[in-house]
């Protein structure tokens, strides 16, 4: 019983994925199509592409795709004629550009910050162990050592 | 990251910028609401300052609106309101207008959403305002309220009505 319910719960997601039902023309046409609109983002509800949504708008807007591949467009026409009306907030993956440098190299910065950070703390945790002794008594550490491995045979069992 | 925080928390992620400001308001030739024989083109309404508000009989915050746009169509005799009746029928919308009031000049239709797609319109209610050259210089997305009227909307109108065509 327990296992039905749960096979059940998992049928009811695969209608999830069954928002687009458009069939374009030629396979190269429903290539693009199927890649454009994962990578547009409907605007109503921001954090899903017009693939995965069924807002009306995220419907139109798959129209228009279909209408201008049919028309011949190119997919980069698609993108100009989506970027102009609604900015590059359209696209899901966003442009490189100094408004949205943070964006893409907040995540390297930081990485290179945590680096730095953690090398100059080795650094210096090394520098204060070797200064814990002094020359005096490190020498005579290390022939304590040396006489301990003496008494050991193999001198790998410390 | 405090100061991440505190900008993040204050961003308003529905308001995604316009890319049409200062640039021509996209064209169009759309059937009137009131007589689809005839038609309405930004063109028509070069050298007039007017406001593009798109409404529409489904849309439940253009209710809120509403009052406020009827207000400012009565205090603004300036401006000219035009609406954009987007994804509606168009007896439902005639309807609307006859309960609550028409602050629209003219309204157009746009059954199938394409002039909104042209507008960048992801959203209803939406107002752009347009110059007199035909330029969308200011776009407000979501009702427009009684602040934003007397903050925003009269002294922007006032500004471009001033300017020359």
């Amino acid at each position: 019983m327990k296992r039905l319910l749960v096979l059940f719960l998992f049928t009811l997601s695969t209608f999830c994925f069954a928002v687009d039902y458009r069939q374009l023309p030629t396979p190269e046409m429903q290539e693009t199509y199927e890649s454009l609109i994962t990578e547009l983002r409907c605007l109503v509800c921001q954090n899903q592409t017009i693939a995965d949504s069924n807002a009306e708008l995220a419907d139109d807007l798959r129209r228009q795709v279909s209408e201008m591949l049919q028309q011949g467009k190119s997919k980069e026409d698609i993108v100009r004629f989506m970027t102009d009306r609604y900015g590059d907030f359209v696209l899901y993956k966003p442009p490189f550009k100094t408004k949205t440098g943070l964006l893409w190299l907040g995540p390297a910065a930081f990485l290179l910050i945590g680096l730095i950070v953690i090398f100059f703390y080795i650094r210096r945790k090394q520098s204060a162990a070797k200064t814990i002794f002094s020359a005096e008594k490190e020498r005579k550490i290390r022939s304590l050592l040396l006489e301990k491995s003496g008494q050991n045979k193999k001198g790998d069992t410390f | 990251m405090a100061v991440f925080l505190a900008l993040g928390l204050n961003l308003k992620p529905g308001d995604i910028p316009s890319p049409f400001i200062n640039k021509p308001a996209p064209t169009f030739s759309a059937a009137k609401l009131d007589s689809p024989e005839e038609k309405l083109s930004p063109n028509d309404l070069k050298g007039k300052v007017w406001l593009f508000n798109v409404w529409a009989s489904w849309c439940v915050s253009c209710r809120a609106e509403h009052a406020i746009l009827n207000a400012l169509a009565q205090q603004q005799q300036a401006a000219v309101i035009v609406g954009l009746n987007y994804k509606d029928e168009p007896s439902d919308a005639k309807n609307w207008l006859q309960n609550l009031g028409n602050p629209y000049n003219v309204s157009v239709m746009d059954r199938e959403g394409r002039i909104g797609i042209d507008w960048g319109v992801y959203g209803v209610p939406e107002t752009f305002v347009i110059d007199k050259k035909g330029l969308i210089r200011y776009k407000h997305t979501g009702p427009v309220s009684a602040d934003d009227v007397q903050q925003i909307f009269l002294p922007l109108l006032s500004q471009l009505q001033a300017e020359s065509e």
